[in-house]
């Protein structure tokens, strides 16, 4: 790893989790596209996504919570129930040819864009005078 | 039992595509549970913790975790996290929220198309 790529590394990092603090997006989305810019593979920069997320969820959901967004016992029972989840999905993605994940990946940021103008039109007309 | 089968949905695509798992819980929560938006965003990411966790784990057991990268990008995130939960609170975000949207299909069509 040269110093200009840990230097660009360090950049994306911070500009993910400006842009995930600020959308709500855990940041595995940028992550992993990151990840593959810099050399690894489709599921070894899906892994590893996972646990670059993890100092970046902490430091949002902290955050969050002083702001008292955080609802804990709910975040618990989701949090919980989703363990069983990842074990499926972790299986399917090792199962699929990685250009094959690949492709699913990019159908899935296409999903996320179009749900962010979605949540952005249904938010506006609700509250037309909040901030 | 709703809860669950949200938690449920969002392990499958955190383990699935490497994310949170908040693109799956957050309209979710807001369509199943009617929590409002920054109340589901916030929740999620608690959940999220939780459900990353255990999908390191699981990768890890698959040899795929590149701790290194994962620590280069992760720490500097997690302070651009905190800039970003305050900056939510204060801006409005549908303007930017459409500039990130188009950033995001960009990549996609990246990845589609490289």
């Amino acid at each position: 790893m040269s110093a200009s790529t840990i230097a660009l590394a360090l950049a994306l990092g911070l500009a993910t989790g400006v842009l995930s603090g600020l959308f709500g997006v855990g940041g595995g989305i940028l992550f992993v596209p990151i990840l593959l810019a810099l050399g690894l593979g489709q599921l070894e920069a899906q892994a590893t996504s996972l646990l670059a997320i993890l100092p970046t969820v902490a430091a949002g959901a902290w955050n969050q919570r002083r702001y008292g967004n955080l609802r804990v016992r709910t975040a618990l029972i989701v949090g919980l129930a989703s363990v069983v989840g990842v074990e499926i999905g972790a299986r399917i993605a090792t199962a699929l040819p990685e250009d094959t994940l690949r492709r699913l990946f990019a159908v899935l940021l296409f999903a996320v864009a179009a749900q962010l103008v979605w949540r952005t039109v249904r938010a506006r007309p609700r509250y037309p005078d909040s901030p | 039992m709703r809860l669950v089968a949200i938690g449920l949905a969002a392990g499958v695509f955190s383990a699935l595509f490497g994310v949170g798992g908040g693109i799956a819980a957050v309209p979710l929560l807001i369509l199943l549970t009617h929590l409002p938006e920054r109340v589901a965003t916030a929740t999620s990411l608690g959940a999220i913790g939780i459900t990353a966790f255990a999908g390191v784990i699981a990768y890890a057991a698959r040899g795929e975790v590149d701790v290194g990268y994962a620590a280069l990008v992760g720490l500097p995130a997690a302070a651009g996290a905190l800039m970003g939960t305050s900056l939510q609170q204060r801006i409005t975000t549908s303007m930017l929220t459409y500039g990130f949207a188009l950033l995001l299909t960009g990549v996609g069509v990246r990845l589609l198309w490289p």
